[in-house]
């Protein structure tokens, strides 16, 4: 079958090949699928999963802390010390199947506390605040091939994040409610951006996005829906679509927003118990969506930073330093909880208030591009992840 | 037709309505700088409006209707008064929404209006919580707008006085812990943590003033928020001590201001209530770092996603001898060669595109909802920035794939709606190259003429 993206892929191939030279079409052969979802406003990790096991815990935590596994509205208990959020049942259910873990008291090498910066640094991969311009993600897909028409990787959303822009060809999607533009205008807009780069790679890109999302009904439905839970849930089961397109994308990025609880977070319920309930849901259908799939993937979740230890003054937690990350999916070797745990203690806490970094960030994800998505570890070091070297990859991330 | 007649209309105005070229084309620069004259511009749609102490005094009232009711029900409020209160908020959001865009389509001042959606955007606040949908579009219009053209001190004051933004970085029940309120309740209940939020004071420091980079400390933070314990809102609640104050207007609370003297970047201020974080905020313009900050993201505004360095420089420079005086440093920008070298250097984001639509048809949308709906899926939801950082402005960040699809499709939307009333060619003649004026002439149909007019390069950039 022809369909619309071969016909305007065709129509706009000479006029995209002789913008961007150099392009190879070439694809690396690998199952592997990658989901990286970046919560946006430092999501905090002592909620995500809380150190019941620790003596201090119940004490710093006041209201905010959850009860303790077994009891009424308590953590899952994932081991000794640590108790998953019970709004991440789906989580847990991954967990107790060995195919999902926690990394607590991690962080990136950032060490202030502005969201922007903080975001910035876990997406550019340097060791500081604007030392690279493009993002860790986008550095790896060098080996990975792709190319324009022919993306390895994409952006759920509408502008591409930090960690996706760079020199490799990357595309993006988001769900529409504007009336479809015919096909003759948008063949003629493709002769149109001949000469403007800029113009001309966006279009192609977004052309073949247009093609995958379209195929399927489910993405009809979803142009209705918006905001939060459901947002999130719609946009995991569009990102299952294109992992499992034939020449699809294999790596996809998302992004979550309101994880910034200065205020009312709550603990079995609330703010925070909500969010992560959304974000449950939506983990669950990439799940269920991506099928077969799945044991080929890995996702990883993840925030700029974590929240103060302590309850501030309006029943929330400010911006902080270490936090946790989940990895779920079927590749990864899962069911363990990995921290060096600091302690809550007042001498332990970073600056006498956050939650002690003792795992890098970089180390977290230099283990998944070296062993589920195979980046060389000369790559990695040399361009992924320059100045990195006190950061070693983590190695039994992936089920070997 | 000169380049610097497409630059001062499109870069520091908000798109050409039909004719308004020929008018610039006489002198732009004087265009330009004779917008800045007299006070700030306050027109009909926006003067409709109502206060925000008005609008927060309503809203108070719906939920004590709601509590009334409720007395010996549930602590939940009814599904209905839910509803009751989720319609309000759309009311008032959509009429705010619809004033700014109205203003913005029909403005003869373009370029003053520019500025105020700047600074809207510098001290960006969010409809992401209740109950700012209802409030977010007056704090544009009274805390920016009436000091645009003056000194930023006193924009800065306003803006972090303004209820708004106290409500929206949480600042309305953040109390010094040995303030009165906050050592009798640290008393009674030693677990219960009455206490400092420090929202507010970061991103003033981060992102109004200072900038991250302008050499404060996390002990800055901590001070400066104590500093500003007390800066709330009146009548927050029917009874007790939160219910003192005019409602809805900013209200100093002596009971939760931290007392003492403080010191801030190595200066030390006085204990002396509501003046003390005054003179840190005006200390604060005054800051070089601030000068500096300001000066970038303007030049980024109106030169180049890369701002030339001499010219930051110079703005800065004119920022600290003037006092902070924002005409003077407009006056600067506008004067200089900088912003007048290169045409069509910005992709415009996808607020100042649909604007500028609106203008090419010279057509003042009467209610925003389809608006709305269409730039939210441009990513760019009038007042929803999603964080206290604003919207970004450069290319680089608006460059998505799915983000150019999404404004063919609007191209193309519009252009059904008004494609029998216009003629493409005519209306983008003067502005447009020899390869998109060829390619419209070549249009199968006077509605993909127009959607290839505001889906060309020369129309999305600025």
């Amino acid at each position: 079958m022809v369909t619309r993206r071969d016909m305007l892929r065709t129509a706009g191939a000479g006029a995209v090949a002789s913008a961007l030279p150099g392009v190879v079409f070439a694809k690396a052969e690998t199952n592997a699928r990658f989901v990286l979802v970046i919560l946006r406003g430092a999501a905090d990790g002592l909620g995500i999963a809380a150190p019941y096991g620790d003596g201090n815990y119940r004490k710093v935590r006041g209201d905010l802390a959850l009860p303790a596994p077994g009891q009424d509205g308590g953590s899952l208990k994932l081991d000794g010390m640590f108790g998953l959020h019970p709004s991440l049942a789906g989580v847990y259910e991954e967990f107790r199947k060995k195919q999902a873990l926690v990394v607590h008291a991690v962080a990136s090498p950032y060490r202030e506390r502005s969201h922007f910066d903080g975001q910035d640094v876990l997406e550019n991969g340097g060791s500081d605040v604007g030392l690279l311009r493009d993002g860790w993600l986008n550095r790896a897909l060098a080996p990975l091939g792709g190319s324009l028409g022919n993306e390895s990787a994409i952006a759920m959303a509408v502008n591409t994040p930090l960690v996706l822009r760079g020199e490799n060809s990357v595309t993006s999607w988001a769900p529409s409610r504007l009336p479809d533009a015919e096909e003759s205008t948008i063949r003629r807009l493709q002769d149109l951006y001949a000469n403007d780069e800029f113009f001309a790679t966006r279009l192609a890109q977004a052309i073949n996005s247009q093609e995958i999302a379209e195929d399927e009904r489910s993405m009809q439905r979803m142009r209705s829906r918006t905001r939060d839970a459901a947002q999130v849930r719609a946009l995991m089961q569009a990102t299952a679509r294109f992992l499992t397109a034939e020449d699809g994308p294999r790596i996809a990025v998302l992004e979550a927003g309101g994880w910034d609880t200065h205020q009312n977070q709550g603990a079995t319920t609330g703010g925070l118990a909500n969010r992560l309930a959304g974000l449950d849901g939506g983990l669950t259908a990439l799940r269920d969506d991506l099928g077969s799939r799945w044991s080929d993937t890995v996702v990883a979740v993840v925030t700029e930073f974590g929240r103060t230890v302590h309850v501030n003054g309006t029943r929330g937690t400010d911006h902080g330093t270490a936090t946790a990350a989940i990895l779920l999916g079927g590749a990864v070797n899962g069911g363990r909880v990995l921290a060096d745990w600091p302690g809550l203690g007042k001498a332990d806490l970073y600056e006498g208030r956050d939650l002690m970094p003792t795992t890098d960030a970089r180390s977290v994800f230099k283990g998944i591009l070296a062993d589920h998505l195979e980046v060389p570890d000369s790559l990695l070091e040399r361009s992924v992840f320059p100045d990195s070297a006190a950061a070693p990859p983590m190695r039994d991330l992936i089920r070997g | 037709m000169q380049d610097r007649t497409i630059i001062a209309t499109n870069r520091f105005g908000l798109g050409a309505r039909p004719g308004d070229l020929d008018i610039v084309d006489r002198n732009p620069r004087s265009w330009l700088l004779d917008q800045l004259q007299g006070p700030s511009r306050f027109p009909a749609d926006i003067k409709s409006l109502p206060h925000s102490s008005d609008v927060l005094v309503d809203i108070q009232n719906l939920r004590r209707e709601e509590r009334e009711q409720n007395r010996s029900q549930s602590d939940e409020p009814t599904p209905e008064m839910v509803r009751k209160y989720a319609r309000t908020a759309r009311e008032h959001f959509i009429d705010q929404v619809t004033a700014r865009y109205r203003t913005a389509a029909a403005s003869d001042y373009p370029f003053h209006e520019r500025l105020v959606h700047f600074w809207s955007n510098h001290f960006a606040i969010s409809i992401d919580k209740q109950p700012l949908p209802t409030i977010t579009g007056l704090f544009e219009n009274e805390a920016i707008r009436p000091n645009v053209t003056g000194k930023f001190a006193d924009m800065l004051v306003a803006a972090e006085q303004h209820p708004a933004m106290i409500l929206f970085l949480d600042n309305e029940r953040s109390v010094g812990p040995d303030s009165f309120l906050g050592r009798r309740a640290n008393r009674r209940n030693q677990n219960r943590n009455i206490g400092l939020n420090e929202n507010l004071a970061r991103e003033i420091l981060e992102l109004h003033t200072l900038g991250v980079d302008g050499g404060y400390t996390q002990q800055d933070v901590t001070t400066f928020a104590k500093v500003i314990t007390g800066w709330s809102i009146g009548g927050m609640s029917d009874t007790g001590r939160f219910a003192e104050g005019e409602p809805g207007k900013f209200e100093f609370r002596e009971i939760i201001h931290e007392p003492g003297t403080r010191t801030l970047l190595g200066k030390r201020y006085p204990q002396t209530g509501v003046d003390q974080g005054e003179a840190v905020l005006r200390d604060l313009a005054a800051h070089p770092a601030t000068a500096r900050f300001l000066a970038t993201k303007l030049a980024r505004h109106f030169v180049a996603d890369d701002p030339p360095a001499r010219l930051v420089d110079e703005l800065a420079a004119t920022y600290l001898e003037t006092d902070g005086d924002l005409s003077a440093v407009y006056e600067v920008l506008v004067k200089a060669d900088e912003p007048w070298r290169e045409i069509h250097a910005k992709y415009k984001t996808p607020h100042d595109f649909v604007i500028s639509t609106f203008r090419a048809f010279d057509h003042v949308p009467d209610n925003a909802r389809f608006l709305i709906g269409a730039l939210d899926m441009m990513a760019q939801s009038p007042f929803r920035p999603g964080s206290p950082e604003g919207w970004p402005d450069t290319a680089e960040q608006w460059g998505g794939a799915d983000g150019l699809y999404k404004r063919i499709e609007w191209c193309n939307t519009v252009a059904r709606v008004v494609g029998s009333r216009a003629r493409p060619v005519e209306l983008g003649d003067a502005v447009l190259g020899p390869a998109t004026r060829k390619s419209i002439a070549r249009a199968e149909s006077g509605v993909q003429g127009l959607t290839l007019l505001l889906a060309s390069p020369e129309f999305q950039r600025r």
